[in-house]
């Protein structure tokens, strides 16, 4: 690659060609303003924050789109680019709510970092507010467009990374805005509700619908028993909410600091990932032996499974009919659990801690009643739970480590890479392997589906029944593109998908990485979060779900096979094609 | 078509029957049907035509179509030409009139000398070009506009139509092609007034099998209407144009967008597309040269912003049409990200008239950085208004007093304003101003496209900053703060000073928010939209001082300073003005001199238009 030398305020640099001017400063030591930037997502150049000078070039141009040339002389600091952009952001607080105090993302967002940044004391100009309607009507995403300073990076990150596009600019001129089609509320659209436009929301105007004072009244209410579950991509970021480092394990911090906020139980989600491979291993066997449907695609992902729903129903017979861990979790715990525990399940209060928001959604569904009661009555993203801690005042660097309480804390190193793309076909390949071989596997790390390529693909031979063809995608966009490459005629046995791009890890509810961390870092914070959760993978005793010893036991004394009668019951579902709009859904019962 | 010898066969052909009527002594008719003649009843007048030489059993008689000859307040227009004699134009003639010149004019042979548009003084009849409307112009552009009918493809090439395209793709090279128009001079007319040429030999340079030509037809200020008028009529010379673009750049796709409020433009481009398809003259091979071009037209749906060329060609990719920062450049990355070229219509119907007749020839006319002419819509407070097309370098005051036929009422003037919401205005110390790019910039207004709004002393100029400040806030696509959120601070402002609440700061915001739009916008929509207040502050401030410190409209134009009162001297208590009064704010007894309540009044004139005896005023506040 061809490198170019420039001059950035006296500096010499040397970049390579396609640089962006941001960049190069960054690598000169200069940290350019951004807002609407946000690394490999969103590169528009509309806030009109990170301007520069640039010799022979009229006015001021922005920085994280303009490309380096050779001899090319940038400067970031005078007088006429620090007015202009103080200017900008007075502009875009004389349209914002100024509710700091009150918001969820107080100390947490950009906007109020960029003012500090700039030492914004004051605002010039001041005017009409825009006021629009804020949307409730999901289970999960809440927007707030008031607040909404149109910096698009929800749109790209939905339009682009997703492929689905329910999010885009309307209206004109001072009016404009960011919303769904035609101002339709989110309940009404093809929305997944994975929660990636919370995730790169600068401020407040997208959050997750709380959860947080159901569980507070839960754990007041003497009547109730509080069982709590952690999904395995959990413990490996809520410490950066306490300022641990990004890839920080806090397994048994965690549970202890769950302790602390008064609840009964503390049980592992990573016990139902296991169970899941038993299921939803066993159904790939059956199919592939039975002829059944091919290929089998997970439904651990709540996004992708609304995803399918609305955006390729032809593939729902495809989906594997297991319920995802967390409504695995929700059935057992008011049934098995409630025996083991001789617990009037009526009395349970189950609650899940995920890091994602769609789960919000997915305990929602009607059909999750198995138990005979709502199977999951709350759901906590990690973001939420780290809000009751703080509330609480818990010391959270200061805890001792605490174990999960048993049977249902108990896990295997299959359950726990759940948490990132690809490791639910992982976990599935080290079990089915040795289930189907018979034999003992030997290499059970699967190092072709890690990793963040969007599209992975591998071949495994299982002897009896041949060679196995999986591939694994995540990101809806990919997801699209390898369900494209099916619909052409690609054959594959198993298929995993999950609908944020990285896996769970960077599910919707996960801490928020602001832009500003995300260019600072060495690598992609997802590739450390993951790294941490193979780290302890590797360091685990048992790493094969059927392997667990509560697993065993629970199909011993409980559950008695896998896609049994009980299994069908309690731990599998069904899937409903959903339209996009809801006005299309009303004609259609009009019809009828 | 495979030779120019097939053209020149038609243009014979053609000829030669045009020589056969004027042997026969056959009279024509052209009726000049733009969209403002239609809209003044120009379809009514061509069918009441044709009805009437049919019931006087005339067979003689060849009508044509036309679109409009730039005349507009005359519309609607009917050409009549007797072999031998100077053509008639008879001006705002009706469907009645119509059948009477056919009557009279026709039959009869009496013109009617009183509908007459080209007459002088002393009732000599003139010829178009001898018209004061016309002598002052320079017709290149608009040269075939109200003088064939558009539709007819042969008519076109009786004009030289295609004779640059055959010319092109047989004898020169792209890389002549491209160096004729840089030598010509001819710089962009849709507002920027970026050197065509270079623009042309960048898309040239630009490495890729796919580019694209495209014409920019998304005509948008307010009150300008130059774009429409030679897609209207002249719409050959821009397909013909844009086939040579593509020859000139390695492109074989072009697009023309042209917004959907133009039907009849769009209409007559979809039928001289195909009308040239059918030809050869678009499809594969033209003119046996091994080139292939391909033409379709994307309509707009009325977003100005889509006039800036990236939002634009966002715009023609199906997407909201919202601008996106350059560089790249659309020579470079435009359409799907293949290099580009983007003209607009004006600039385009230049093109094939320099490729006969030479770069010289262009370049002779104008001033010694702005070659040619420039096509301007007349408007506003001046008596002939309509289309002209003018040598650069013609003074304002040759537009206003003798092409514009000076201001109605006797009026004085005070300002006009070029360039449209984006531009500034020209005032009266600059009445002998050569018109050209640099020199319209060097006081703070621009080209633009061609809008050319004459004000006069009853016009405010802080009301009509607003005005325009509030097109470009409402058309403003809202993706950069500067422009979606900076142009609305600067129109509150505006409107507060209007409306009498004007505050001393208000000017030095004014100014510091001026700077950081135009500096920091994305697009030129936004780097612009200042124009119109920094012109006016810098040209008229005595009136923005007024507004704010002496609580007075010198015009006499904002409601806010003005106050209604009945003169008890004059009122006569007849109660017709508190009749009509909408919010019942006049009172009084029959007989006795009535009373305005001035709190409840909303000063809507009412009381003023109706009174029969002078006696309800608009009293100002505080007076000049």
């Amino acid at each position: 690659m061809e490198m170019i030398n420039l001059t950035i305020d006296g500096q010499k640099v040397q970049v390579p060609e396609g640089t962006t001017v941001l960049e190069a400063a960054r690598k000169a030591g200069i940290d350019i303003p951004t807002l609407c930037y946000l690394k490999d997502i969103n590169k528009i150049g509309a806030c009109r924050v990170c301007l520069v000078e640039i010799e022979k070039t009229r006015g001021l141009q922005p920085s994280c789109t303009y490309p380096v040339s050779e001899g090319m002389h940038v400067k970031t600091n005078t007088p006429l680019i620090r007015e202009a952009r103080k200017a900008v952001v007075e502009l875009i607080l004389s349209n914002h709510p100024m509710e700091c105090l009150t918001c969820n993302r107080n100390r947490n967002c950009e906007l109020q970092a960029l003012s500090k940044q700039l030492g914004i004391t004051d605002i010039r100009f001041q005017g009409e507010n825009t006021t629009f309607p804020m949307d409730f009507s999901s289970a999960a995403v809440e927007r707030i467009p008031d607040k909404c300073i149109l910096c698009r990076r929800c749109v790209a990150v939905c339009g682009k990374a997703q492929g689905i596009g329910i999010l885009g600019a309307t209206e004109r001129g001072f009016k404009s805005i960011v919303a769904p089609a035609f101002h339709r509320p989110l309940a009404e659209v093809n929305c997944v509700l994975c929660g990636q436009c919370i995730n790169v929301c600068p401020v407040g105007a997208l959050r997750e619908k709380s959860h947080v004072q159901k569980v507070w009244d839960a754990i007041a209410n003497p009547d109730k028993v509080v069982f709590v579950q952690t999904a395995p991509a959990v413990r490996a970021a809520l410490g950066e909410e306490f300022g641990l480092p990004i890839g920080t394990i806090v397994t048994k911090k965690m549970v202890a600091a769950i302790r602390r906020l008064g609840i009964d139980k503390v049980f592992d989600t990573d016990f139902t990932a296991d169970l899941t491979i038993m299921e939803e291993g066993s159904e790939l066997v059956q199919r592939i032996k039975n002829g059944g449907k091919l290929p089998l695609i997970t439904s651990c992902s709540p996004g992708w499974v609304k995803y399918c729903e609305h955006h390729a129903p032809e593939f729902l017979e495809n989906m594997s009919t297991a319920k995802s861990p967390q409504q695995m979790f929700g059935a057992l715990v008011k049934t098995y659990g409630a025996e083991k525990y001789g617990i009037d399940p009526a009395r349970i209060f189950s609650v899940s801690v995920m890091p994602c928001t769609a789960k919000k959604f997915e305990a929602e569904r009607p059909e999750m009643k198995a138990s005979g009661f709502t199977d999951v009555d709350a759901v906590l993203t990690t973001r939420e739970l780290a809000s009751m801690i703080k509330e609480a005042g818990i010391d959270f660097a200061a805890l001792p480590d605490e174990e999960y309480d048993d049977p249902m804390g108990m896990s295997t190193g299959a359950g726990l890479i759940f948490g990132v793309t690809g490791g639910v076909m992982e976990a599935a390949l080290r079990t089915v392997y040795e289930l189907v071989t018979g034999e003992h596997l030997e290499k059970i790390d699967f190092v072709a589906v890690r990793g963040l390529k969007g599209v992975k693909e591998a071949t495994i031979e299982l002897p009896p029944v041949g060679t196995v063809r999986v591939a694994v995608a995540h990101g809806l966009g990919n997801a699209k593109k390898l369900l494209d490459k099916v619909k052409a005629g690609e054959q594959y046995h198993f298929i995993e998908i999950m609908a944020c791009p990285g896996g769970c890890i960077n599910g919707g509810g996960q801490p928020i990485v602001s832009s500003a961390e995300r260019m600072r870092l060495q690598e992609d914070y997802r590739a450390m979060r993951a790294k941490a959760i193979y780290q302890e993978d590797k360091g685990m005793i048992m790493r094969k779900s059927h392997e667990n010893p509560a697993i065993i036991k629970i199909y011993e004394e409980f559950l008695l096979k896998p896609l049994g009668e009980k299994s069908h019951h309690l731990l599998h579902t069904h899937y409903q094609p959903r339209v996009k709009y809801r006005a299309l859904a009303n004609q259609e019962e009009c019809k009828e | 078509m495979r030779t120019i010898e097939e053209l020149k066969a038609i243009k014979a052909q053609y000829e030669q029957k045009a020589a056969d009527q004027e042997k026969k002594g056959a009279p024509s008719i052209l009726v000049h049907m733009g969209t403002c003649g239609i809209a003044n009843g120009a379809n009514d007048v061509y069918n009441s035509i044709l009805e009437e030489l049919k019931s006087n059993n005339i067979n003689n008689v060849v009508v044509t179509q036309t679109g409009c000859p730039g005349l507009c307040h005359d519309e609607p227009l009917v050409t009549v030409s007797i072999p031998g004699e100077t053509p008639y134009i008879y001006g705002r003639i009706t469907a009645d009139n119509a059948r009477q010149i056919v009557k009279q004019h026709l039959v009869g042979k009496q013109p009617i000398g009183e509908w007459l548009v080209n007459k002088d003084d002393k009732a000599n009849i003139l010829k178009f070009e001898e018209l004061n409307y016309i002598k002052y112009q320079k017709r290149i552009v608009l040269k075939n506009c109200g003088r064939i009918d558009p539709e007819k493809i042969d008519e076109y090439i009786a004009q030289d139509g295609y004779f640059a395209l055959a010319k092109v793709l047989t004898e020169m090279t792209p890389l002549d092609v491209i160096n004729t128009i840089k030598k010509s001079g001819l710089r962009g007319r849709g507002g920027g007034g970026f050197p065509t040429g270079m623009k042309w030999e960048f898309a040239y340079n630009s490495k890729g099998n796919q580019k694209y030509v495209v014409c920019n037809a998304d005509e948008g200020d307010p009150g300008a209407f130059m774009d429409r008028s030679v897609l209207e009529g002249d719409p050959f010379s821009v397909i013909e144009a844009m086939t040579i673009a593509g020859y000139a750049i390695g492109a074989n796709q072009g697009y023309i967008y042209v917004r959907a409020e133009y039907p009849i433009a769009v209409e007559r481009l979809k039928t001289t597309i195909k009308l040239a398809r059918e030809r050869e003259l678009l499809g594969k091979n033209i003119f046996n040269s091994g080139f292939d071009f391909e033409l379709d037209i994307r309509l707009g749906a009325g977003a100005f912003v889509c006039g800036e060329e990236t939002a634009l060609l966002t715009s023609v990719e199906g997407k909201r049409g919202e601008p996106r920062p350059r560089p790249p450049f659309p020579a470079v990355e435009g359409l799907w990200g293949k290099p580009t070229i983007i003209n607009n219509v004006e600039t385009y119907a230049n093109i094939a008239q320099i490729i006969l007749k030479g770069s010289e020839w262009f370049s002779a006319m104008g001033t010694e950085k702005s070659k040619g002419t420039k096509v301007f819509a007349l408007a506003g407070k001046i008596k002939n208004t309509g289309l002209i097309e003018i040598p650069m370098g013609t003074t304002v005051r040759t537009i206003i007093y003798d092409i514009g036929g000076g201001i109605p009422g006797g009026k004085a003037f005070k300002a006009a304003q070029t360039g449209g919401p984006s531009g500034g205005c020209i005032p009266a110390e600059h009445f002998d101003l050569p018109i050209d790019y640099d020199n319209l910039t060097a006081i703070g207004s621009m080209m633009g496209s061609g809008g050319f709004i004459v004000m006069d002393e009853e016009t405010c100029m802080v009301d009509i900053a607003r005005f325009f400040l509030e097109f470009t806030q409402e058309e403003s696509c809202g993706k950069c703060p500067p422009c979606r959120i900076g142009t609305k601070r600067m129109l509150e402002t505006l409107t507060r000073i209007t409306e009498g609440k004007g505050k001393p700061e208000d000017l030095a915001n004014l100014e510091t928010l001026s700077v950081t739009i135009r500096n920091a916008s994305l697009c030129g929509l936004g780097q612009t939209s200042p124009n119109p207040v920094l012109s006016t502050m810098r040209f008229f401030m005595n009136e923005y001082e007024a507004h704010i410190f002496e609580k007075d409209c010198p015009a006499g134009v904002c409601k806010a300073f003005q106050v209604y009162a009945i003169l008890v001297d004059k009122c006569i208590g007849c109660g017709l003005c508190a009749r009509n009064c909408p919010v019942k704010a006049i009172s009084g007894k029959a007989k006795e001199p009535y009373v305005i309540d001035t709190d409840k009044c909303i000063k809507c004139g009412a009381c003023v238009e109706k009174c029969k005896f002078g006696a309800a005023v608009v009293k100002k506040e505080s007076g000049r």
